[in-house]
């Protein structure tokens, strides 16, 4: 009968594709890393200014800036999702850290007691008010993230419609709850906050090197276990995934939950820089995040994605806007430049995908 | 190795099966057996019954009457997973593959080899490439276990999607039209991977339009018409004509 194969597998009339017509050098996030570094050599010869320690530093501060939700939503854009409430989900979580922290270190609550002599006296150890309010930010981003996913998996909502609706709630809880005003970290643990959130270790800013631990557990996730694995089988053959067992409601309430965090860690530690949490903070970033998310090569159909190209498509956003900046460029064209990168991000990667 | 017989005790037994959705009877009354190593063909045409009978097997629905044997023992199943787990195990026509996975991945997918490093469970990368080597190999198909689906041709996807049924041990194999939409030397492919698992003792039900291939790979052929089972006879006593006249009603039952 047929196909006669009689010894082991030879392989002799299967083609293998040449090294550079695989992994990283096939992908998109290969082909815009490339970019990225031809942009930067270009920048070396434009400014004198790029390549110092100064704005090298400033660089690597302001896109880690987008890029801890970049990490967080290409969870859910490899699954085939999307959300949309990250921007608001920022200011958010920002916004309860401060006030938590501000409220347990008024005078009278359990946690800071008031001193004979009129002054204010830390009752607990020090950082512990910090690591509550970091906390109750961080759990107002988990129950957010638990009803989109609950929405999106359970219920079956869209998730462009489910988290446009969520951008709306979390952005009008975060009016309601500061009445329009904001909030200000305060308290006897704030200046730890600041430290945390926008100091530096021996010049290394400090969220830079929270965005690194970050990228590797993400990419050791991913790409070494069942979740990470279940994740992509998602974003591939949803129905296959199902027909398989992998238990589909609950992945995805996961990568709901994790874009959720993401962004709500990503809003503490920028109003750490900020020095507050106005109502209208990171409003719209959610675009910013989902522009680099897709330019570093996650792709919005499913099945594509990881976190070198999170931070790729983040760092190729923040050189052009530092580049236009030094070259003394009108700001604003800005924009308009990275409509156009995203497109042609895209295209390049369809038009390799049609050649080969 | 077995070719095919009827001694023994069958895999499967169906007795007097039915299902009813409300007002519409879908099956009705239907015996069948298959026997371990036996190629069994499920033909009929488009609303004859097949499909709700495969459903049935597979745990996708309840049955309205009558009872399943696997294995010599009655079986109920509530959900698909319940089937799987005794070794009844569905090729689907579309394959249900991940395309942006390796075949080794997908091989696996849902039942992932772990190593433990302390106190986390990564996956063991290795175990599994070699695990699906194996499978591909006795499937006798030239499948790279770390190629990405994607880039694999029609006989290739076959391959993976059924080395996945020779992971979990399964015994009854139901295939679901493998052979549409895939071209002729892909089809050789397939009816030689449905040989493969005949010579493993595997018992498998093909569903197909395609009369040559039930043909060429079939011990029996089992013909449904209107929810009800017309013949059930081994291959060397029929011929495609009477075949089409049974699916078509010409012939009443055979």
């Amino acid at each position: 009968m047929s196909v006669p194969m009689e010894n082991p597998i030879s392989f002799a009339n299967v083609g293998r594709s040449k090294w550079w017509h695989r992994g990283i050098f096939a992908s998109q996030t290969g082909y815009v890393l490339l970019a990225l570094v031809v942009l930067m050599i270009v920048m070396r010869f434009a400014s004198p200014y790029f390549f110092t320690e100064g704005n090298m530093q400033n660089v690597a501060k302001n896109f880690s800036f987008i890029a801890i939700a970049t990490l967080g939503i290409t969870f859910v854009i490899i699954t085939g999702g999307i959300d949309l409430s990250v921007g608001s989900m920022m200011c958010f979580s920002a916004m309860i850290t401060s006030m938590v922290m501000v409220e347990l270190s008024t005078p009278g609550s359990y946690f800071v007691h008031m001193a004979a002599d009129g002054k204010t006296v830390i009752a607990n150890l020090p950082g512990l008010i910090l690591v509550i309010s970091v906390l109750a930010g961080l759990f107002a981003a988990f129950i957010v993230g638990i009803i989109n996913g609950f929405c999106i998996a359970v219920l079956g909502l869209s998730p462009f419609v489910t988290t446009l609706g969520m951008l709306s709630i979390v952005r009008g809880l975060a009016y309601v709850v500061s009445n329009g005003r904001g909030s200000f970290p305060g308290g006897p643990d704030a200046d730890l906050f600041y430290a945390l959130t926008s100091g530096d270790v021996y010049g290394v800013p400090a969220p830079f090197i929270y965005l690194m631990i970050l990228a590797v557990v993400m990419a050791v996730v991913l790409h070494h276990t069942t979740f990470g694995r279940h994740v992509f089988a998602l974003g591939g053959n949803e129905k296959a995934a199902e027909l398989t067992g992998i238990p589909v409601v609950r992945v995805k309430i996961e990568v709901y939950v994790l874009c959720a965090l993401a962004a709500g860690l990503q809003g503490i530690i920028i109003s750490g820089w900020l020095g507050s949490a106005p109502a209208n903070m990171a409003t719209s970033y959610e675009l910013n995040v989902i522009a680099a998310a897709v330019i570093g090569g996650a792709n919005l159909a499913g099945g594509l994605g990881g976190p070198l190209g999170a931070i790729v498509g983040c760092v190729l956003l923040e050189v052009i806007r530092n580049g236009l900046v030094l070259a003394q460029v009108n700001s604003y064209w800005q924009q308009t430049l990275v409509g156009v990168i995203i497109i042609l991000a895209v295209l390049v990667d369809r038009i390799r995908s049609r050649m080969t | 190795m077995t070719t095919s017989s009827t001694s023994g005790q069958p895999v499967l037994e169906l007795t007097g099966i039915g299902k009813e959705f409300g007002a519409i009877r879908a099956l009705h009354d239907v015996d069948l057996h298959v026997h371990p190593g036996e190629v069994v063909g499920l033909m009929g045409d488009n609303g004859a019954g097949k499909s709700t009978l495969v459903k049935i097997i597979a745990g996708n629905f309840r049955p309205t009457h009558g009872e399943i044997r696997f294995d010599g023992a009655a079986v109920h199943f509530n959900r698909p997973i319940d089937a799987r787990a005794v070794g009844i195990e569905v090729v689907y026509q579309d394959l249900a593959l991940a395309d942006n996975l390796t075949a080794a991945a997908n091989v696996f997918l849902g039942r992932e080899l772990k190593r433990k490093f302390g106190p986390l469970a990564l996956l063991d990368h290795k175990a599994m490439a070699a695990r699906a080597l194996d499978l591909f190999g006795e499937l006798r198909s030239e499948t790279r276990p770390h190629d990405l689906v994607k880039q694999m041709s029609g006989g290739q996807r076959q391959a993976v999607a059924i080395a996945r049924t020779r992971l979990s041990n399964a015994k009854l194999v139901m295939m679901d039209e493998p052979t549409a939409a895939i071209s002729v030397r892909q089809v050789e492919q397939v009816l030689s991977l449905i040989h493969r698992l005949k010579e493993q003792g595997v018992a498998v039900m093909l569903i197909s339009h395609r009369m040559p291939d039930v043909f060429a790979v079939c011990d029996r052929v089992i013909v449904m018409r209107r929810g009800e089972k017309r013949a059930d006879k081994p291959i060397h006593d029929t011929s495609p004509e009477e075949v089409t006249a049974l699916i078509t009603g010409a012939k009443e039952a055979a």
